[in-house]
């Protein structure tokens, strides 16, 4: 007896669930030969909303992992993608991928994670720093996560292009919304699957599927999000997204780097994210007349 | 052995008390009385899915801003906190008068609500406006103390200046079905309220089934209270939509007999203003348009105000909100 193929409904991913979008609305996406892949949820700015939700509840408890332990659950994301990477493979060659590319996509994104896993416990070192000022006092700069970070993945990739934005992000204990790739959207939610099952706390990863002209404005314009990272280079969309940043003055931070390249990947790309804390702690003059501290 | 022994007995005596034809009445006949009859049973299901359908009524803008404006101005505004000081009772009082000063023509709230300790202090703090002062008393939240203790408790509360008490039932001696007890000790504190008006907590998270919630309403209603109320706060759950509407249909129902109107306060656990909205609607499709003041249905709450504000700004700016820029409660 022949069977019937179950097909997987892609949802979006908000607050460690699967829901549809509230919209109720999606759309489809086709291959190269017009056959159609897969009814994705077309998400709304309420989607955007929960998401946002989502990640401030859970933004405290992240920040305050320690270091190492973020580090652990980077590397069970890593530990989990490999366990996956012939559904990746399968997904990225349906989505118009050759396989050879393919199979490079997915050791990257892997190599990838274990990398920013690596940088959890380091990078305050390195980004931080004991100022000399020219009074008694102690002086200190510390590096803090900035809070909700809402990510537009790049168009143009389905797995790389995002993870690249993501994982510097939650290493340096941000919590983020992201917004897939509008025409390669599969791998998006098959990484939420991952997410899912790594020990990353809920809402730390949120994940809308949508229509970028549509979600782009309130992913820019909320009021809680507090900085905007944007991977492509459409001038357009780049004007609107600082231009929405202006009322609660977000970061904004804009890359147009080839992700597939082993380079695209930076101690840096944590610092965008981070917001720097100077403390002034008085102290007695120490070492004589002359030293400022 | 013993306690065999007495769970038999009391097992053999209730049996007598069940063969005992009841002397039962119509449950809407206007000498129903909680002391003698049955309340009218809950349907649990029923209510269940009522309250669903409530809460996908869909509310145009318009309405939806006034709604919002309302809910603001039938907010008890509260602080239950062992760790309450004078200084943050008057910064709440302060809250409560200006709830947005960068946006003018919002309503006040309509109450605050604290310790009887704090009564004197609230009570100068909002000196000059339309809000009231709420206190609880009756040793809140437990009420595990004497009669004597509660009065004392509530003249305190009354003779300090609070408009309104929110006392507690004992719903250990509910449980154990010593309704008479409760109805006195109601009947009790509301003398002792003098002008003010009472409002009574149920504690509904403690009653566990809606047939004790419905009971408990009747005989509170019965024994003089001016508000039903669903919780302290304390105890999980609080306020819920099940809950609430229960003790509006007892309030309805009391109205349809007497004629007489009986407030409600859900309290404890609605935060947003979505979830208030479904409350006016629920009170609007129960009670009808007479109950919808803060003088018939009041929220007890504390961070619903800041998320009804945000939800109004984003009304009026089509942006989303952060708490960052409203006053920490």
């Amino acid at each position: 007896m022949s069977r019937l193929e179950i097909l997987k409904t892609y949802k979006i991913y908000i607050g460690g669930q699967f829901p549809r979008t509230e919209s109720g609305r999606y759309y489809q996406i086709q291959d190269g030969k017009g056959k159609v892949i897969g009814n994705i949820c077309m998400s709304s700015k309420k989607d955007v909303r929960n998401a946002v939700s989502a990640a401030r509840k859970t933004f405290g408890g992240w920040a305050e992992r320690s270091a190492f332990n973020r580090s652990q659950i980077l590397y069970r994301i890593a530990e989990m993608l490999e366990g996956r990477r012939d559904q990746f493979i399968n997904e990225l060659m349906i989505q118009g991928s050759s396989k050879a590319n393919a199979e490079k996509e997915i050791d990257l994104t892997i190599d990838r994670t274990v990398y920013y896993a690596g940088w959890c416990d380091k990078y305050q070192q390195l980004l931080s720093s004991v100022n000399p000022v020219s009074s008694a006092h102690f002086n200190f700069s510390v590096v803090e996560p900035t809070g909700v970070v809402s990510i537009i993945a790049d168009e143009n990739s389905s797995l790389i292009g995002m993870i690249s934005l993501i994982l510097p992000a939650i290493a340096g204990g941000n919590t983020c919304v992201v917004l897939a790739s509008e025409k390669l959207p599969l791998c998006s939610i098959t990484f939420a699957e991952v997410l899912n099952t790594s020990d990353l706390p809920a809402g730390v990863v949120n994940i809308v599927t949508g229509k970028r002209a549509e979600l782009i404005e309130p992913m820019g314009n909320h009021m809680d999000v507090n900085a905007t990272v944007y991977s492509g280079s459409n001038a357009d969309e780049i004007k609107k997204l600082k231009e929405l940043a202006v009322q609660n003055v977000k970061r904004v931070k804009t890359y147009n780097k080839k992700w597939m390249n082993e380079e695209s990947q930076d101690l840096y790309m944590i610092s965008d994210l981070q917001e720097v804390k100077t403390t002034w702690h008085p102290i007695e003059n120490i070492g004589g007349a002359t030293s400022s501290y | 052995m013993a306690a065999f022994l007495l769970s038999f007995s009391y097992l053999f005596l209730s049996l007598i008390l069940l063969k005992k034809p009841m002397n039962k009445l119509k449950p809407f006949s206007s000498d129903f009385d909680p002391l003698r009859h049955e309340s009218p049973s809950v349907d649990k299901v029923g209510v269940e899915e009522r309250v669903a359908r409530i809460q996908t009524r869909s509310i145009k803008n318009e309405s939806k801003i006034q709604g919002l404006k309302l809910v603001l101005n039938m907010i008890d505004l509260t602080t239950l906190e062992g760790k309450d000081t004078p200084g943050k009772v008057k910064q709440m009082c302060y809250k409560a008068m200006h709830l947005l000063d960068a946006h003018p023509g919002l309503p006040a709230t309509a109450a605050v609500c604290v310790y009887p300790s704090m009564v004197g202090i609230a009570k100068a703090a909002v000196k000059g406006s339309d809000v009231k002062i709420a206190s609880v008393s009756t040793a809140f939240p437990s009420g595990q103390a004497p009669l004597n203790v509660k009065l004392d408790d509530t003249r305190f509360a009354v003779e300090n200046g609070a408009d309104e008490i929110d006392m507690v039932i004992s719903r250990g001696k509910f449980l154990s079905g010593e309704y008479q007890f409760v109805f006195d000790e109601i009947a009790a504190i509301k003398e002792a309220c003098g002008k003010a008006r009472l409002k009574v907590i149920l504690e509904t998270g403690e009653l566990v089934t809606l047939d004790n919630v419905r009971k408990a309403s009747d005989i509170a209603i019965h024994a003089g209270a001016d508000f039903i109320k669903t919780s302290t706060g304390k105890i999980q759950p609080a306020a819920t939509m099940q809950v609430t509407y229960t003790m509006l249909m007892a309030i309805k129902d009391h109205y349809d007999r007497t004629g007489v109107m009986i407030g409600m306060k859900p309290a404890g656990g609605i935060s947003t203003a979505k979830a208030a909205l479904h409350y006016l609607v629920m009170v609007k499709e129960t009670l009808g348009d007479a109950w919808l003041s803060n003088e018939w249905f009041r929220f007890g709450a504390s961070s619903l105000a800041n998320d009804v504000l945000m939800q109004i700004i984003k009304m009026e700016t089509g942006v989303y909100q952060s708490s960052d820029y409203f006053s920490i409660d």
